[in-house]
């Protein structure tokens, strides 16, 4: 059933409560939008309201960590991944189990625009030592990678979506940190998606089937560690691959791929995303279409990149 | 153990001495601040934080996070004294390959706590570990070390916003209130008074020393544990530099280390003390 990353955060971290002790949730009043009130219901003394302070939420999230808590420190990605500082020396250099849960990505929260869209907290997450950093696509992997967060050692970036995500995955999916997902095979071009765009480059492709472009997609739900044997291994098989995210396609998943690539095995990459510019105001619908993010802008760029002659690389 | 005043002054001026030669050997550093708080730190883990090697990172132990990181020297070399770091190991100060970084690195020496050196940080981090022991029911104690300087950054007012709101009254901030930072005088850069009035404001319990008097030194840190439902917040008025006389009271000696002259100089005068 289609669901907000963000609603699934707050269903799972409210659930895990439960039998886990250790957890604590720190928030910096946006409970009701990121879902951590629901944890907050249930476990209010595991709960910290901290206010609008997001760099004193941090540093208070690293204390716990440091004192054997698994901190979940919540806000908006933009608004939490601006005290880049704090996370880097509080969070990041000391490797504290701390979870950084970052909703309200992309372009696709809509009307709000640019100041409330995350953009470029991937780039700017994925630039940290220690730091993992994990876009999850639909519900059930949400939960599953909120799960897996409490085993894991050193800190996490969890970059959630306000809007509903389609299902994407199997009945039977298991998510693995760090390991791509084959949503779809193909011989042609590899698209990887994340997050929010996963089920639209899905949809784009089904649809070039017919004229006979056989396109496969790739669920990139870690961006770091990326999968780089899975990436050298399409790049290898289909030669083209294409990457879409809804994020400056600066320092997140286009940057993640192409880093891969260019060491392993050049092939033409052509990264979707915001091109190097800010958000703005807006229904989701539309801003994707001006992006090129929804199905039709994918299925479109995917034709024009497929006519495109490979070039000959030394 | 307990420790008269007489002992701690002695165990001080070698930590003092112990911060020239690690400077000197080191080649650069921040001696200015190092000696401004020697006097607060060997009263605070000789009689508050009963630090030991074999205690240094037991769950129930009191813990101590040094916001102001570029003082470290003072924490590396009172760690010497109490058999956590050897009089050898001081003179790798901010060497290649070193445990001793030139600020507090908590992933390779986890004694120091917290890795601090971009200031204004260490107050969270300490509140965060006020609030897991608050959590867990642990009886032990955080104590915060801040810089003057430091006071200019936003996330300090936070912190400061934030903890009485949780009673934490296990959490005892210490300035070391030596007047100096890099560009001059923090009345000049940023003045930061009235300091008591903006604490008691924020509704923690202020209480201002000299913070170089052994007596007031411990009074207030007995007052401190004695303070319930708040945090405590010291104003401890030093001197930049303090027991060495070309030293104290110089901005210039902020961020400098001493020639092995100066050095020759600074440990004569400080075995004198």
């Amino acid at each position: 059933m289609a669901k907000a990353s963000r609603v699934s955060f707050g269903e799972a971290i409210a659930k895990l409560g439960e039998k886990h002790p250790e957890i604590v949730v720190l928030e910096a009043d946006l409970g009701k939008s990121t879902y951590s009130y629901q944890f907050g219901e249930r476990f209010p003394e595991r709960y910290f309201e901290m206010g609008i302070a997001e760099a004193n939420m941090i540093g208070t999230g690293a204390g716990l960590a440091m004192t054997g808590k698994i901190a979940f420190i919540c806000s908006f990605a933009a608004f939490v991944t601006g005290r880049y500082d704090i996370i880097r020396m509080s969070i990041a250099y000391p490797n504290v189990n701390v979870r950084i849960i970052g909703t309200h990505c992309g372009v696709a929260i809509g009307p709000d625009g640019n100041s409330q869209q995350g953009l470029e907290d991937m780039s700017i997450m994925r630039s940290l030592p220690n730091m993992g950093v994990i876009q999850p696509g639909d519900d059930m992997e949400t939960q599953q990678a909120i799960e897996y967060s409490l085993k894991h050692k050193g800190p996490l970036f969890i970059r959630l979506t306000r809007q509903k995500l389609e299902d994407i995955n199997s009945k039977n999916y298991q998510f693995q940190y760090g390991k791509g997902v084959i949503l779809k095979d193909g011989k042609d071009v590899t698209l990887f998606a994340t997050g929010g765009t996963v089920y639209n480059t899905l949809q784009a492709a089904h649809r070039l089937e017919k004229d006979g472009i056989k396109v496969r997609v790739v669920n990139i739900h870690t961006i770091k560690p990326i999968d780089d044997e899975l990436i050298i291994k399409c790049a290898r098989e289909t030669k083209r691959m294409i990457t879409v995210e809804d994020h400056n396609i600066i320092g997140g998943l286009g940057s993640a791929v192409s880093e891969v690539i260019s060491e392993h095995y050049p092939v033409l990459l052509k990264r979707i995303g915001l091109k190097d510019c800010f958000g703005e105001s807006g229904v989701e619908k539309e801003l994707y279409k001006k992006f090129g993010l929804d199905t039709e802008s994918i299925e479109e760029t995917i034709r024009d990149f497929m006519s495109k002659d490979q070039p000959v690389l030394v | 153990m307990t420790y008269t005043i007489d002992q701690l002054k002695d165990i001080a001026k070698d930590v003092r001495i112990d911060c020239i030669k690690m400077l000197t050997e080191a080649g650069s550093g921040h001696p200015g601040g190092s000696l401004s708080s020697a006097d607060l730190l060997t009263a605070l883990f000789y009689t508050q934080i009963h630090r030991t090697k074999e205690n240094a990172l037991s769950d129930d132990r009191n813990r101590f996070v040094l916001s102001k990181g570029h003082g470290v020297p003072t924490l590396y070399a009172i760690f010497a004294q109490l058999g956590i770091l050897t009089k050898q190991d001081l003179l790798t100060l901010r060497k290649t390959g070193s445990i001793l970084q030139g600020h507090p690195d908590y992933d390779r020496l986890p004694e120091v706590e917290a890795s601090t050196g971009s200031l204004g940080q260490g107050l969270s981090i300490a509140q965060g570990i006020a609030m897991a022991g608050k959590i867990d029911q642990k009886d032990f104690r955080v104590y915060c070390m801040l810089g003057d300087g430091e006071m200019q950054e936003g996330e300090i007012w936070e912190g400061l916003m934030s903890a009485p709101k949780y009673k934490l009254d296990n959490l005892c901030v210490i300035l070391d209130y030596n007047k100096g930072q890099i560009d001059g005088s923090v009345e000049n850069v940023m003045n930061i008074e009235p300091l008591s009035d903006k604490i008691k404001a924020f509704n923690w319990h202020p209480i201002t020393i000299d913070g170089h008097n052994y007596d007031e030194i411990l009074n207030a840190y007995e007052e401190a544990r004695q303070t319930k439902g708040k945090p405590t917040f010291i104003i401890a008025h030093t001197i930049k530099g303090k027991g060495v006389s070309f030293m104290e009271g110089k901005i210039e000696w902020h961020g400098s280390a001493p020639s092995q002259e100066q050095c020759d100089q600074a440990i004569k005068e400080l075995s004198a003390l």
